[in-house]
């Protein structure tokens, strides 16, 4: 089998074909494996757990972002496969990207628990009490395994560099509708603005290639609903960012436009 | 000596390498003791990036007491794992732990972990092998993941420490017994870098990858053992490597023991549930050394299930009768595995399984405080480990499924919370190493083994037979002579390795280096594993001998301490602390 990788070693750029023994049920980070181990020593990819929990893998294989250890080649049926580091990062080396914005990103809408009282998180003679349902309404969100593949889709991250992004903002929500956080208002400024959740025209790219089922696309909207229900009950509006834009945020019972279309152009 | 590479130097007063969940607890109890009293600085460094640690792969249960009222205590939590340790757990490190554990429990609950609740609200727990209660504490089946997920994000509320992710940790800077901080690289730039710190904590987990089928992450190369040993560190009963009985065939990834504490049948090729031959009372849910023992046994004489693409015997894991609400509310990982890799939906189909290398119980020799000791058994001042890095001993010579994750969290607390103590109480100063032994260590990495010219030999096929030896001879069931072959080979692939040449020469992402590096502890290691189990001729918990059958508690109830020497590991022996229950028959 033919592979083909966008490869970059600090300075210049360049596409390398390998020829490598594949069976279907072979991963493509199996593929990587061999590539690294029998014929190139000199070709950087991230892996560790190998099985779609840690997130390191992630990249683009043929055209669509993936991660490597849950992508077997049996599913991909192409007669050759194309990988590239994952897109809107900066590349390092080879299938290595810089993660720090998106590090930094999610750091930023302070993705932990809050509670007005924050004695309440250093001691816990009890367990606050949560039921089966209320953890149906954040645990989905809680699935995020940091991979960075959704802003690799996101038509939006492409165009505005200072763009939360669907992970920050997935995971904003992710605490938000915990029933047992208490920081909508500590957070509310951080979303509501123009790179915030208002950037987001719902093109529903993260939805569509999270390997977890996560949904970002969905918190996004929830959040803008949370938000706009805040304002309008405070009659507050953040002053930071145009009104207009508030307007012309679609409602939050909009419907889902269809997946993001990924071209796979025929083979490599 | 090149000089030309230029060394950087980052001061820290706590520096922690590996971010699982006992590097990341620690680094969170340092800080919330602190409150910037002291102003602490930490210094959080992984070969990987954070949140990527094999500590996310961990997927059936924590186990802690929470509900005594219903029939659990803490005698019953000791007595199940020091019963589950073939009694080579050290008993007082035992008593403290289940204690601490279920304040663990609560107070990553308040920091977020979605445990499966009650319909109370209160949190559910379940059945997990070698357990008298059911008190594996879970969430669905990713708890580590979700556990990971929880410590990340509470640590990221803090500002006083700082992420080297992608810094892989060389060397332990050790002088006069006292810790003097860590070597690196920056895989990013490949600079090399010095962590200067008051205190050490290595929390670098385990060593899956000396196996060929291993449900541990490519990152578990034991480097934290390796470390230590070069550093001249004791390393305790690293020849007990646990072998979970449930990986997937034929890549060996978990699948999770929560699978049978929820009810699935071992099944073998004539469709037996054979565990009522080995465990009538506890059947699938005995502790994991008799459940692997049973199933290569089955292998063994011949009733195992041949699987003709990759040429391996295995028996079934069969969850069909569990029903698919019962499979999606507590088993959906399992189910997303089975259908991501085989094609197979648990639902209707059980699944191929084998023993695939787990966890070490073994590993740097510490105190009941987590301080790491020295070869004269005194604590090297300003370090201590944690997590399966560590081996303090709860787990004995065979760890109980859910005994694991909570170790972590009880151990990040415990170090945590000693660090803290010893610079609050001690106040020392940042430690000045002779620069001799900094300049050695960067010549030893960018002079001798990435400058090299000369030599043949090729990292990854030294590694590959590695791990090939490992998997024939020390497996689960191991006999003299075949350790001996073992040991044989693994002093071949050592000399051969003095003859490596990297053919990777950058120093952006250089994993050929860094890969090289590796494999040197784990040559290291495995000899120390395969020399340890040809030393100890009896059977204890995952240490099975088919040539001395026996538990011998007359001539091996003690600890394996190995320590490197000039021409491989020395070993010596020292006492288990036996303070509640003498050992017995373990029967099941």
């Amino acid at each position: 089998m033919k592979v083909r990788i966008r490869r970059f070693d600090g300075q210049k750029e360049w596409w390398q074909d390998y020829e490598v023994d594949a069976k279907p049920s072979d991963t493509v980070l199996d593929v990587l494996n061999r590539i690294r181990e029998k014929q190139d020593h000199t070709l950087a990819f991230r892996q560790s757990c190998q099985m779609g929990s840690c997130g390191s893998c992630g990249m683009v294989i043929n055209g669509l972002p993936a991660l490597a250890c849950q992508t077997r080649i049996g599913e991909l049926k192409t007669e050759s496969i194309r990988l590239e580091p994952l897109y809107n990062y900066k590349v390092i080396k080879d299938l290595v990207v810089d993660l720090n914005d998106f590090v930094n990103k999610h750091r930023s809408v302070k993705p932990w628990m809050i509670r007005k009282n924050p004695e309440e998180l250093e001691e816990a003679p009890t367990e606050f009490k949560v039921t089966p349902e209320q953890n149906l309404t954040f645990v989905q969100f809680d699935y995020c395994i940091m991979c960075g593949i959704c802003l690799a889709a996101c038509p939006t991250v492409a165009i505005d560099p200072l763009f939360l992004g669907p992970q920050a903002l997935g995971q904003a929500y992710r605490y938000i509708a915990d029933p047992r956080d208490e920081g909508f208002e500590e957070r509310i400024d951080i979303l509501d603005d123009s790179h915030g959740v208002w950037r987001c025209h719902f093109a529903g790219a993260c939805s569509y290639v999270c390997p977890k089922g996560v949904d970002p696309a969905k918190a996004i909207q929830y959040l803008k609903k949370d938000i706009l229900k805040y304002r309008l009950l405070h009659k507050k509006r953040a002053s930071t960012k145009p009104a207009e834009l508030v307007q012309k945020a679609p409602p939050p019972n909009a419907p889902k436009p269809p997946p993001f279309d990924f071209k796979v152009e025929g083979g490599v | 000596m090149r000089k030309d590479i230029g060394m950087e130097t980052l001061d820290y007063d706590v520096a922690i390498v590996g971010t699982g969940l006992a590097g990341l607890r620690t680094a969170i109890e340092v800080l919330r003791r602190d409150k910037g009293k002291l102003g602490l600085r930490v210094a959080v460094i992984s070969k990987i990036y954070l949140m990527r640690s094999h500590s996310v792969s961990a997927e059936g249960g924590t186990s802690a007491v929470l509900y005594p009222e219903e029939g659990d205590s803490f005698e019953l939590m000791a007595w199940d794992t020091i019963k589950g340790s073939d009694f080579l757990a050290d008993q007082d490190a035992v008593w403290r732990f289940v204690h601490i554990a279920t304040q663990e429990i609560r107070l990553i609950e308040r920091w977020g972990v979605p445990w499966n609740r009650r319909e109370d609200g209160r949190i559910e727990q379940r059945w997990f092998g070698g357990l008298s209660f059911p008190r594996a504490t879970y969430a669905q089946d990713k708890t580590g993941f979700f556990e990971m997920r929880a410590l990340y994000d509470t640590l990221l509320k803090y500002d006083n420490w700082d992420r080297f992710d992608e810094n892989f940790v060389t060397s332990i800077v050790i002088e006069n017994n006292e810790f003097k901080g860590f070597t690196a690289i920056d895989l990013k730039t490949g600079n090399f870098r010095y962590f200067r710190a008051k205190a050490g904590v290595i929390a670098t987990g385990g060593a899956g990858q000396l196996y060929r089928i291993t449900s541990m992450a490519a990152s578990s190369t034991g480097d934290g053992y390796g470390l230590a040993y070069n550093a001249g560190l004791p390393l305790k009963d690293m020849e007990f490597v646990q072998f979970h009985p449930t990986g997937l065939v034929p890549r060996g990834i978990l699948i999770t023991e929560a699978a049978r504490g929820e009810g699935a049948y071992l099944v073998n090729k004539d469709g037996e549930r054979f565990m009522q031959k080995y465990a009538p009372s506890k059947m699938e849910l005995a502790p994991r050394d008799i459940v692997s023992r049973a199933i290569m046994k089955e292998i063994m004489e011949g009733r195992g299930v041949y699987d003709e693409k990759s040429g391996l015997y295995h028996v079934w894991l069969d969850m069909r009768h569990l029903g698919k609400d019962r499979i999606e509310q507590r088993l959906p990982f399992i189910r997303e595995i089975g259908l991501k890799y085989l094609g197979i939906d648990i639902v209707d189909q059980p699944l191929p399984i084998r023993p695939t290398v787990h966890y070490n119980m073994g590993g740097i020799h510490v105190d009941i405080d987590g301080k790491v000791l020295s070869s004269s058994g005194m604590p090297v001042k300003g370090l201590w480990a944690a997590g399966e890095a560590a081996c303090v001993s709860i787990h004995g010579s065979n760890r109980l499924g859910s005994n694991g994750t909570n170790e972590c969290l009880v151990y990040g607390y415990i170090v945590g919370n000693d660090v803290y103590n010893y610079i609050e109480k001690e106040r020392p100063s940042l430690p000045s190493p002779s620069q001799n032994l900094l300049l050695a260590e960067e010549d030893r990495i960018f002079g001798k083994l990435l400058g090299k010219e000369s030599g043949g030999e090729d990292v990854y096929q030294i590694k590959d037979e590695l791990k090939d030896t490992m998997e024939k001879y020390v497996h689960v069931y191991r006999t003299g002579s075949e350790i001996e072959k073992a040991v044989t080979k693994i002093r071949e692939l050592k000399e051969r390795y003095k003859n490596i040449r990297l053919s990777d020469r950058s120093r952006i992402f250089n994993y050929n280096l860094e890969h090289a590096l590796e494999l040197g502890f784990m040559l290291d290691l495995a000899e120390v594993i395969a020399q340890g189990a040809l030393l100890r001729t009896e059977s204890r918990g995952a240490h099975a001998r088919l040539d001395y059958p026996n538990r011998d508690d007359a001539n091996w109830l003690k600890h394996t301490i190995a320590l490197k020497g000039p021409d491989g590991p020395s070993f010596s022996y020292i006492p288990v602390k036996i303070t509640m229950w003498k050992p017995v028959a373990r029967v099941y």
